[in-house]
């Protein structure tokens, strides 16, 4: 009787043994077998969090192993087949009520640390600098409150690569056009709102994930304390673009920081400078292409033929070969109630002239036409 | 009273028995869940590699959106319909359904719902793509056209499954035969009992969520829209008021399943039965205050945030209840492992890992960090899919012999077992670690460092996929040429009212009722 | 059936479903919004606010900032004059937010104003504010749109930066009638 649980035991232990052996066999020939838990992040909250979710985690393990242990025991002694008689015990107050209190006791024991974390979670004490993210359809924008400096973060992951016609590379789809930059050891407060629909920030080493949602305004904060490149996600299903939207934050030193910022703001001017130089239709087509692809190829496609029925094609299109100022006014503006948004405040000048001019002669788009920045500028200025 | 069945195709259209009206319900709920479980083949081959192959991003979301909506509402709900209509006239003694003409009706509108729903995918700007909770604005300001469809279609399923509700409301509290008190009720009765309170209670709510929401798309309303003085946020307060009730409306029909099955392979009463009863209305009645649990990253009051944690935390008291009560059913009983049981054995232990990971999600501060990530993903799956779908499973393997008087083969039905309890391992374990590791759900495609458990989750799939395959091939041999058997009962340890009855179940039973003692 | 056990329930129930359909629909979002009044959540303010004669609380400055965000497509330039006041709770305070209509047609515009930290909304009232009606802009034309709060002299130590945002919709194809609920 005794040999037969045995055997079956034995059984059960081959499909175990198999997987043990094929798991090393398999890991061998990758890196990343070993990303099976949570990070420990970089911040206070974080860690917090970290040790909260094991705390939880062995709780679950260990009543995981008495409650199983019991079932698999009598599973494998009391069987039928081993002539087992059952018994016909059916009720038991007493058990029912200490099944209820303990369970209600060990999750008294979870509340307390889940309870100071939140509470932490909570701190409203006053920050040393503000940044207001903006989730946009597929793409944040991080706007340095009082400094005058804001910007777009996009994906920069080449179409190529999401489509395979080139290999990938290390952070695929978590690179961006330019990371937001924080200085290190100084309390960050995150304003989090969006513009169209609801985005999640996401940064899994800060232990921060708020919900940007339209017309309203979300805070969070961190504080980070190692220097570093951080890459994060959207979190909030917001659209087609939904996975294309990664953030990354570039922990700095403080005087770094520093420097960054003076250097970002002589940017913005240089940028300015350059609106009212005037460009050759070569290098708005170079600049117009890379623009193009960065901003306007999710929808409309690197071919210019949109997605029929949802987003319009660019080729050929009335608005490209038409008029220029129609053509402008589209860009800039927006169309209300459709997706395509007003990239007047988005995309510098230059970025623009280089989009439309771009777009007017790729494809057989042939219109010859040149729109310089300073015309996009007049057009801001003066419609 | 004791002519048979119509002939032809009549008999299925305009039959108000309740048993051809069970059947009708699960071979609906079967195509659906083929028709859900190709989607979900859909992105599981997307996601088999990084990078996109074979199809869109937002064909992707349409995927996962219809995904969801046609397992929750399409297989799911209406397999265990299709139980409730079978087994709850022969559990409880009663002829057939209190109200047969509006059983026929409220399933002969749900195909009708599904077809509009299907449709959608052919439409210009496709199916709905804005995930199975639909949050606002993106799916009112951002929808594609195809949304008023969607909501005509939730609407009827809707109105189906409230009529659903109230037919099993009405047979259970006036149909049951003489001597058969509540408390002698087998739980599969009391489990349905509560769930189609449940149902007529959040179904409702569903219903005003759409409809708001078809106020927004087409009149006008600003009950989302910021800009008008509403609130998207508003929207998720609404949906997981209907939503989180909707959860244990899927897995409470199940635990009766389980509580019928365990003791009849354990040839032992059902340990605890009026803590189970308990247990499940607490379940019940803690469904309607834990709901904004979905929403801790929406940003909450800290007051907020806490007495949505503690709560949510509650339900493992109740849940841990009805574990342990079918572990001591087990306790000294003298077991055997037909495929019933082996699927209940399986869905004790899934389902326990489910609910373990379920108190994790519930601790507010982890949350931030597991929220919308896979690690949700393979918690729900843990519960729906090995809760829901392998109680299901186990169901008709059950109740198969009962129903069609043959009995259908071990050897395949083990086989079954074992390669969907091996494949749903292999797709949904891996999912914890993707989301620990910081992959997002809903995403088409992903980075590098996710690759490889990707990759095991979706052979996996193709594994599970295919046990499913086998189970149809074996229900169906099983009715065409299935070992004859004429027990009244199939089971040894089998207990209940439809254990009495012959085997194959007559087309009538109980027109005189049984005397319960 | 008729009068039988079962259709008195049946009525009942469907009586039940059509309740909790009213309950969605017409309950819910003013009992959320009455909520959100009271626990600040979703960081809405109240509408206009009659000062009380109250003293000034000097002992303390709480940082009061702005933010201006254009929701989707809408193509206003739209700022505050002043991205951050301090202000001594209890004391009345005047900021401007910029606003300009750039394109060739005539437009209207309403601004949704969200607070956080959330403690802080109950606290922070709004004398005057150009959020309380819709504002109109003819092609090309700017105004500078006026704001007056007091922040509550009882507001929680423990908060010391309020932001206030505010986002603007582009509401002209909507508008036929004035909103009056909007705060």
């Amino acid at each position: 009787m005794l040999s037969k649980a045995k055997l079956l035991f034995a059984r059960m232990l081959v499909p175990l043994l198999l997987l043990s052996v094929a798991g090393p066999v398999m890991a061998e020939k990758t890196r990343h077998w070993g990303d099976l838990n949570m990070t420990r992040g970089v911040t206070d909250v974080s860690r917090q969090i970290y040790d909260l979710h094991m705390i939880i985690f062995w709780i679950c393990v260990v009543i995981g192993v008495l409650v199983f242990g019991v079932m698999i025991f009598s599973m494998f002694v009391h069987r039928k087949s081993l002539g087992y008689k059952a018994a016909n015990f059916h009720e038991s107050t007493t058990v029912e009520i200490a099944w209820t209190v303990v369970p209600a006791l060990i999750l008294i024991v979870m509340a307390v640390p889940a309870t100071s974390a939140l509470l932490n979670l909570y701190d409203t004490t006053e920050a040393e600098m503000d940044v207001l993210i903006t989730g946009y359809q597929w793409k944040w924008q991080y706007e340095y409150l009082g400094e005058d400096v804001s910007f777009i973060s996009e994906l920069s992951t080449p179409e190529s690569e999401i489509y395979n016609t080139a290999d990938k590379n290390e952070h695929y789809l978590q690179q961006v056009s330019q990371p937001l930059v924080i200085p290190v050891d100084t309390k960050v407060r995150f304003l989090v709102t969006a513009k169209d629909v609801i985005h999640s920030w996401w940064m899994t080493e800060f232990g921060v994930k708020r919900d940007a949602i339209p017309g309203f305004v979300n805070e969070t904060w961190a504080r980070v304390e190692k220097t570093g490149t951080y890459r994060g996600e959207c979190t909030e299903l917001c659209g087609k673009g939904h996975a294309f939207m990664p953030i990354v934050v570039e922990v700095v030193e403080k005087d770094e920081f520093a420097t960054w910022l003076s250097e970002k703001k002589a940017e913005v001017a240089a940028i300015r400078e350059l609106t009212s130089k005037e460009f050759s239709l070569e290098e708005l087509m170079t600049t117009g292409e890379a623009a193009y692809n960065r901003t306007c190829a999710a929808c409309h496609m690197a071919n210019g033929e949109g997605i029929p029925g949802v987003f319009p094609a660019v080729k050929g299109s009335a608005i490209a070969t038409g008029p220029v100022t129609d053509h402008l006014s589209i860009v800039i503006n927006g169309k209300t109630g459709t997706a395509m948004q007003a990239f007047g405040a988005q995309l510098s000048e230059v970025d623009l002239a280089a989009i439309i001019t771009y777009e007017r002669n790729a494809w057989g788009n042939s219109t010859g036409d040149v729109v310089q920045p300073i015309e996009i500028l007049n057009f801001k200025q003066g419609q | 009273m004791a002519h048979g069945p119509a002939k032809g195709i009549g008999r299925w259209i305009f039959t108000t028995n309740h048993k051809d009206i069970g059947t009708l319900y699960l071979w609906f709920s079967f195509a659906m869940f083929l028709l859900g479980g190709f989607f979900a083949m859909v992105i599981r081959a997307e996601l088999f590699e990084p990078g996109m192959q074979i199809v869109r991003p937002e064909f992707f979301n349409q995927m996962t959106t219809m995904h969801g909506l046609v397992m929750v509402f399409g297989a799911i709900m209406p397999a265990f319909v299709g139980l409730a209509n079978w087994m709850i006239p022969m559990m409880i003694g009663a002829p057939d359904m209190a109200l047969p003409r509006m059983n026929n009706l409220s399933f002969w509108i749900l195909p009708f719902a599904f077809a509009i729903l299907a449709s959608t995918l052919f439409m210009e700007g496709g199916a709905p793509n804005f995930g199975w909770t639909f949050y606002a604005p993106l799916s009112t300001t951002y929808a594609p056209p195809s949304v008023n469809y969607f909501i005509f279609g939730v609407h009827i399923m809707g109105a189906s499954s409230i009529m659903g509700s109230i037919n099993i409301i009405a047979t259970v509290l006036n149909l049951r035969a003489p001597g058969m008190t509540l408390m002698k009720m087998p739980l599969f009765v009391w489990t349905w009992l509560i769930t189609a309170f449940l149902l007529v209670a959040v179904m409702p709510v569903l219903a005003g969520a759409v409809t708001m929401m078809l106020m927004d798309v087409n009149f006008g309303t600003s009950f989302f829209n910021a800009a008008g003085g509403g609130d998207p946020v508003l929207f998720q307060h609404v949906f997981w008021f209907f939503g989180h009730p909707e959860v244990y409306i899927i897995i409470l029909p199940a635990f009766g399943v389980i509580s019928a099955i365990i003791p009849a392979f354990s040839r032992k009463p059902l340990f605890g039965y009026s803590s189970m009863v308990y247990a499940t209305a607490a379940i019940a009645f803690l469904s309607f205050i834990v709901w904004a649990h979905h929403m801790f990253t929406v940003g909450m009051p800290l007051t907020g945030e806490l007495y949505f944690m503690y709560a949510t935390m509650l339900i493992a008291v109740p849940t841990g209840v009805k574990v342990f009560n079918w572990i001591s059913t087990m306790f000294r009983g003298a077991m055997t492992f037909e495929t019933p049981m082996l699927f209940a054995i399986a869905f004790v232990i899934l389902f326990t890992m489910g609910g373990f990971t379920g108190l994790m999600l519930s601790i507010a501060p982890s949350d931030i960090q597991y929220h919308d990530t896979y690690f949700v993903v393979a918690h729900f799956h843990y519960v729906m899919v090995a809760g829901a779908v392998f109680s299901g499973t186990a169901a008709v393997y059950y109740w198969l012999p009962k129903w069609c008087g043959k009995m259908y083969d071990e050897t395949m039905g083990k086989l079954q077992f074992w390669i969907a309890f091996i494949g749903f391992n292999i797709t949904f374990f891996p999912q914890h670690f993707l989301g620990l590791a910081g992959m997002p759900r809903r995403y088409a495609d992903y980075a590098l460092q996710f690759a490889d458990w990707n990759m095991v989750s979706s052979i996996g799939a193709f594994i599970y996929g295919a046990a499913q395959l086998l189970f149809l091939f074996n229900v169906i041999r099983t009715i065409v040429a299935g070992k004859p058997v004429t027990e009244p009962k199939t089971w040894e340890g089998a207990e209940g009212l439809e254990w009495t009855l012959p085997t194959p179940a007559p087309y009538h039973t109980f027109s005189t009722p049984p005397e319960v003692k | 059936m008729g009068n039988s056990p079962v259709a008195r329930l049946t009525a009942k129930l469907l009586l039940w479903a059509v309740a909790m359909f009213a309950f969605a629909v017409f309950l819910m979002p003013p009992l959320y919004d009455a909520f959100c009044e009271l626990t600040g959540l979703g960081g809405k303010t109240g509408g206009p606010y009659r000062a009380t004669e109250a003293g000034i609380d000097e002992s303390r400055t709480v940082k009061v900032q702005f933010i201006a965000t254009n929701n989707g497509e809408m193509p206003w330039d739209f700022e505050p004059l002043a991205y951050e006041v301090r202000v001594h709770p209890g004391q009345p305070q005047a900021a401007r937010f910029f606003a300009r209509n750039p394109t060739d047609r005539n437009m209207v515009a309403q601004a949704i104003p969200s607070i956080t930290p959330f403690q802080a909304a109950q606290y922070f009232h709004k004398t005057e504010c150009f959020c309380f009606n819709r504002q109109q802009l003819a092609a090309g034309a700017d105004a500078e749109l006026p704001l007056v709060f007091i922040v509550d002299r009882d507001l929680p130590r423990s908060v010391n930066t309020i932001t206030l945002s505010y986002t603007l919709f582009d509401v002209t194809e909507s508008t036929t009638e004035p909103v009056a609920k909007l705060n």
